[in-house]
C-alpha cells in the first residue's frame, strides 16, 4: 500500500476519534432546540424549533444563572487568591533562607501526593465547628494554601528570575514587596497565567466539596445545582429543556477554553514535564 | 563584613512574611483535618456527640466488611478498562503523531478537540451522558436502531447505565473518553521534549522507524508515562464524580457501581447512615491502598532499567 495512502487512513482515523469528542455536543445543542417527543422518537443533527418552549420549561424549574453567578462568586476570587498567595509563598521559598524553610518543602511535596479523600471528613467537622456550612469561606480561603501551584511556581522563579534584578532594586532602596509586585509578578506572569486558568477550571467544575459544604438552594453553585437535576426534571416530557441546561453550563468553560486554550495545553505538558 | 551579613540575615527574615499566609491557611485547611480524620478513624463518632477512642475497631471492621471490598472490587473494575483504554488509546496517538515517516501534521488541532472533553465539569458530562443513553428515549439508542433499520434489522435497547452487565463499562467508557486527551498531551509533551539531534542521529545512522521509537522515543519518555500512570492510578481509586452522578441507588446496578469513595460518602455525609468514625477510617484503609499500590507501580517502572 502507498505512503499516501496510509497517511490518509491514519488522518480519516483521527478525524474519527475527533468526531467522537464533539458528536455529544454536538447533539446536546441540536436536541436543545427540539421538543421531548422529537428527541425520544427520532434523532437529526438539523436543529428544531423548540429552544423557546425549552428555555421557559427549564427556567420554570431553576434558576441556572444565579447558579452561574454562585460558581463566579466562587471561582474568581479562590482564583485570584491562589495565584497571588502561590506567587507570594514561592518567591519566599525561592529567595530567601530561613529556618523552616526545608520543612515548608518538604510539606509541599508529601501533600502534594495525598489524597483530597483524606482531609474530607475534617474539613466538614472544621466548617462544622468554625459555622462555615453554608457559606463560601470554606470554598476561597483553602486556595491560599495550594501546594500543587507553590511547588510549580517555586521551580519557575528558580529558573527564571535571576537573583541579580532584586538586589539591585535593594540597593536603590525598594521595599521588598515593592519588588515582589513591580519586578517578580511581571516576570513569572506566564506561568501565573498557566496557573490561574488550571486552578479557575478547577473551580468552576468542582464538585463534591461544594455539595457537601452547601446544603441550600440559593447558594448552590452551577455543578452541585446540575447535579440535582436529574432529580427534579420530569425526563421523557422535558427531554429538550435539560440538554438546553446541560448547554448552558457548558457555554462559560468553553469561552475560557476558547481564549485560553495554549495556556491550557502548555500548564498539562509542564506538570507532566517538570515531575 | 559583619554588617553586610547582618543585612542579609536581615532580608532572609521577609521569607517568613511571605510565606506566612500560606502557613497559617496550610495548617487550618489541610494539616488539620488530615490529622483530624486519622483522630477520627480511632473514635467511635456517629453523627454528634462525644467520641471515644476505640482503638483499631473501625479498621478492623473496613477490612472485614464485605460491601467495602465489593466497592474496592468495583472500582478497581471500573478504573482498569478506563485505564487501558485512556493510556493506550493516548500511546497510539503519541506513536502516531511522534512518527518519523509519516510526520503527521494537524497536532495543535487535535490536542484541542481531544482534551476537550476534560474540560467539561463532571456534572454536565454525567447527566448529558445519562440523558443521550437513557434506555427508551435516549438519543444514543434511537442512533443505533435507526443504523439497524438500515439494514433492515431490529435492535433491541440496551439499558447502559441500569444493567448490572454494562453499567461498569459504560462509566468506565465515559472516563476514557473525558481523560484520554489529557494523558495523550502529557505523552506528547515527553517526545517533544526530546532533543531533535537524537532523532538525527539515529536517521543519518539507518536507524528504522520501528528502532527509533523502541531505542530513543520509548526510553526518554518512561518517567513521564510513569507520572502518567501513577497519578492515574491516585485519581482512579477516589472516583467519585461520574459513577456518584451516573448511577441511580434505586437500580439494579448500583451494587456493581458504588466505588470506595462512594461508599466512604454514604457514611460520612448521607443523613441517615452518617458513622464518622468508620468513614475516617475507610478514608485512611483507601489511602494505604494507594500508596502500597503506588509504590509498587514506581519499584516496578525503575526494575525494568
Amino acid at each position: 500500500m502507498g505512503y499516501r495512502i496510509k497517511k490518509g487512513i491514519l488522518y480519516f482515523l483521527l478525524i474519527v476519534l475527533a468526531v467522537s469528542c464533539l458528536l455529544p455536543f454536538l447533539l446536546m445543542v441540536v436536541n436543545s432546540t427540539r421538543s421531548g417527543a422529537e428527541i425520544s422518537t427520532s434523532f437529526t443533527f438539523i436543529p428544531g424549533k423548540n429552544l423557546k418552549e425549552n428555555w421557559e420549561i427549564m427556567s420554570g424549574y431553576f434558576d441556572l444563572f444565579k447558579g452561574m453567578l454562585n460558581s463566579i462568586i466562587v471561582a474568581v476570587p479562590a482564583t485570584l487568591l491562589g495565584a497571588y498567595f502561590s506567587a507570594l509563598t514561592a518567591y519566599g521559598l525561592a529567595m530567601y533562607k530561613f529556618k523552616g524553610n526545608k520543612v515548608i518543602f518538604a510539606a509541599i511535596l508529601v501533600f502534594m501526593m495525598i489524597p483530597g479523600q483524606l482531609s474530607l471528613i475534617g474539613f466538614y467537622q472544621l466548617c462544622t465547628k468554625l459555622h462555615l456550612v453554608n457559606s463560601y469561606i470554606p470554598l476561597i480561603i483553602p486556595a491560599i494554601a495550594s501546594p500543587g501551584t507553590v511547588f510549580f511556581l517555586r521551580q519557575y522563579i528558580l529558573s527564571s528570575l535571576s537573583n541579580s534584578l532584586v538586589e539591585a532594586a535593594r540597593i536603590d532602596g525598594a521595599p521588598e514587596l515593592y519588588s515582589f509586585h513591580k519586578i517578580v509578578i511581571p516576570i513569572i506572569s506566564p506561568a501565573l497565567a498557566t496557573m490561574g486558568i488550571m486552578g479557575f477550571i478547577g473551580n468552576w467544575n468542582s464538585y463534591l466539596l461544594p455539595m457537601i459544604i452547601l446544603n441550600k438552594n440559593e447558594k448552590f453553585t452551577l455543578p452541585v445545582m446540575m447535579a440535582t437535576l436529574r432529580a427534579s426534571l420530569d425526563m421523557v416530557r422535558n427531554q429538550g429543556a435539560t440538554y438546553l441546561a446541560v448547554t448552558i453550563s457548558v457555554i462559560p468553560i468553553l469561552l475560557v477554553f476558547c481564549f485560553f486554550s495554549r495556556y491550557i495545553i502548555s500548564s498539562i505538558s509542564a506538570g507532566a514535564v517538570k515531575e | 563584613m559583619f554588617g553586610k551579613k547582618r543585612r542579609l540575615t536581615a532580608y532572609n527574615n521577609w521569607g517568613y512574611a511571605f510565606v506566612a499566609p500560606f502557613v497559617i491557611v496550610f495548617l487550618i485547611f489541610s494539616v488539620y483535618p488530615v490529622l483530624r480524620t486519622l483522630y477520627l478513624s480511632f473514635t467511635d463518632l456517629k453523627v454528634m456527640g462525644d467520641a471515644h477512642l476505640v482503638g483499631f475497631a473501625n479498621y478492623k471492621r473496613v477490612f472485614t466488611d464485605k460491601f467495602f471490598w465489593k466497592a474496592l472490587g468495583n472500582t478497581v473494575r471500573i478504573w482498569s478498562v478506563n485505564i487501558v483504554l485512556q493510556l493506550g488509546l493516548a500511546f497510539l496517538l503519541m506513536m502516531v503523531f511522534s512518527d518519523v515517516k509519516y510526520k503527521m501534521s494537524g497536532l495543535p488541532v487535535f490536542r484541542v478537540v481531544y482534551y476537550l472533553p476534560n474540560l467539561i465539569a463532571a456534572t454536565s458530562v454525567a447527566f448529558l451522558f445519562s440523558t443521550l443513553l437513557d434506555w427508551r428515549y435516549g438519543t444514543f439508542n434511537i442512533m443505533i436502531s435507526q443504523i439497524y433499520k438500515l439494514f433492515g434489522a431490529r435492535y433491541i435497547p440496551v439499558d447502559w447505565l441500569g444493567n448490572v452487565k454494562t453499567a461498569g463499562y459504560t462509566i468506565s467508557v465515559i472516563q476514557s473518553w473525558m481523560w484520554f486527551g489529557n494523558s495523550f498531551i502529557m505523552l506528547m509533551a515527553g517526545v517533544q521534549g526530546i532533543s531533535k539531534d537524537y532523532f538525527e542521529a539515529a536517521a543519518i545512522d539507518g536507524a528504522g522507524r520501528w528502532t527509533i521509537f523502541g531505542k530513543i522515543t520509548l526510553p526518554l519518555i518512561k518517567p513521564i508515562m510513569m507520572y502518567v500512570a501513577v497519578t492515574s492510578l491516585i485519581g482512579g481509586l477516589q472516583m467519585f464524580d461520574l459513577p456518584y452522578l451516573m448511577s441511580n441507588t434505586a437500580s439494579a446496578s448500583y451494587g456493581s457501581t458504588q466505588t470506595v469513595m462512594m461508599y466512604l460518602y454514604k457514611f460520612g455525609f448521607t443523613a441517615g447512615t452518617i458513622q464518622t468514625g468508620f468513614a475516617s477510617a475507610i478514608a485512611y484503609a483507601l489511602f494505604l491502598i494507594i500508596l502500597t499500590v503506588s509504590v509498587l507501580q514506581i519499584k516496578l517502572f525503575n526494575r525494568k532499567e
